[in-house]
């Protein structure tokens, strides 16, 4: 997977070049003209209607995007690793297949949105380049590790359906190429949490030992899910401004909200439970209460102080690095054969 | 060969026969041979497809959004290209 500089060649090419999928920030105008451009860019995002690739767009809209899309393509790279660590190791043939078809789904979402963030005006060389050197993220939930079997069930079942609640709204997002993304990846969401949901149930269901390691690894899962939705409302810095940019369609703790209230039916028909002496159902508010959440944890593990950050960053580097042989051969193979007919036609 | 960077191409995909093509989205690849096989593997991973067109992004020619009004100002002044345009006694069929 390599990089082409999609945004280079929109400029060179100028205003008529192919606009769906190239970012070509307008600079060429005025003040009054800005001023003109926010008025209809902030008509259309109140009358619901989607921003596409060459429309004109805020500077910090377009940043705020770019980090968000970045942010979100990473993690699902990264997230290959902690499934994958067990694909050699799954119990069965079906399970095997199964883990595998899902993560290679891991990565065509990955895909999907690097080229939702390259509409933006990005190269995919400069998004993996900063996502190698430190300087965009990705999601703390993929600095845990996957200890047993049962936390691909988990993950299936926790990581992704927070996932979900997280992604289904962004279906809606004001920015078209982000939200035809999501409405890919939401679709083919749905098989990851189901077969997730699935293992936990076999596991439950089993032996004891079977049963006690399912319990272990929603028990170790649980919090981190939670965090997934980020800080609370009142501590979140982008919240409100993406809130009124309809990127973002819900807040924080309102989704985490949604979360929880879905998962606890859920955990009971597994015939597990949830880690958190404070859950129960509130009946005044119609949700559950739930406990605290260990914010100190979260902001340590976004740092970089979690238990996996420096092996998922080694090993993302390494997967670039030994990659690097099959990109250049394909690209002198492609480079060789235009040669051939440049000159079959000469 | 010192710069690896592998184009842009746009994927459009033919969902089953009788339909057209349609836009699925884009990806990168060194030519257009591992372009079709690139898309299959990323936009026809469960039966989406009957059929998949490569185009490189740099080949497509679109109008600007800028000059969205008067671009397509011709079209909205002639409501007798409409049926509903005419006005048709109550009771004339399969008009």
């Amino acid at each position: 997977m390599a990089t082409a500089a999609a945004h280079h060649t929109a400029q060179q090419t100028g205003p008529q070049a192919y606009g769906a999928q190239s970012g070509v920030p307008d600079t060429a105008c005025g003040t009054d003209d800005t001023a003109a451009y926010q008025r209809a860019f902030d008509a259309a995002v109140a009358a619901d209607e989607r921003v596409e690739p060459r429309d004109w767009m805020p500077d910090a809209y377009r940043a705020t995007l770019v980090r968000q899309i970045a942010q979100h393509a990473h993690s699902e790279i990264i997230g290959m690793q902690p499934e994958a660590n067990w694909i050699t190791r799954a119990p069965s043939l079906r399970r095997k297949a199964i883990l595998m078809a899902k993560v290679q789904d891991e990565a065509g979402h990955g895909l999907y949105l690097y080229s939702a963030a390259e509409t933006l005006g990005t190269s995919r060389e400069d998004l993996l380049d900063k996502l190698h050197t430190g300087r965009q993220k990705y999601s703390s939930i993929f600095n845990y590790p996957t200890l047993t079997w049962a936390d691909v069930g988990a993950i299936g079942w926790l990581v992704d359906g927070a996932a979900i609640t997280n992604q289904v709204p962004l279906c809606r997002c004001s920015y078209g190429p982000y939200a035809r993304a999501m409405v890919r990846v939401c679709k083919e969401e749905s098989f990851h949490q189901r077969q997730g949901y699935e293992l936990l149930l076999a596991l439950s269901r089993g032996t004891p030992e079977q049963h006690a390691m399912a319990q272990d690894a929603v028990d170790r899962w649980w919090w981190p899910s939670l965090m997934m939705f980020g800080p609370p409302d009142d501590e979140s810095a982008h919240s409100a401004q993406s809130m009124a940019w309809k990127i973002k369609r819900h807040s924080n703790d309102e989704l985490r909200q949604r979360f929880v209230d879905i998962c606890v039916p859920q955990a009971e028909s597994l015939g597990l439970t949830l880690p958190d002496p404070d859950l129960k159902w509130n009946e005044e508010r119609g949700h559950h209460d739930f406990g605290a959440i260990d914010w100190t944890e979260f902001w340590e593990v976004l740092k970089g102080n979690g238990p996996c950050n420096e092996q998922r960053m080694t090993q993302r580097r390494r997967a670039h690095d030994e990659g690097a042989w099959v990109r250049e051969s394909a690209a002198a193979y492609a480079a060789k054969r235009n040669d051939e007919a440049g000159a079959g036609r000469g | 060969m010192t710069n690896t960077d592998w184009p842009l191409w746009e994927v459009f995909v033919r969902s089953r026969r009788g339909l057209s093509h349609t836009h699925a989205g884009s990806l990168h690849a060194p030519d257009a041979e591992l372009a079709l096989r690139n898309a299959r593997d990323l936009y026809t991973r469960r039966g989406e497809g009957v059929s998949i067109w490569v185009i490189p992004s740099s080949a497509i020619t679109a109008s600007s959004p800028d000059e969205k009004d008067p671009f397509f100002e011709p079209a909205a002044d002639k409501p007798y290209r409409h049926p509903t345009f005419y006005e048709i006694p109550e009771g004339v069929k399969h008009l």
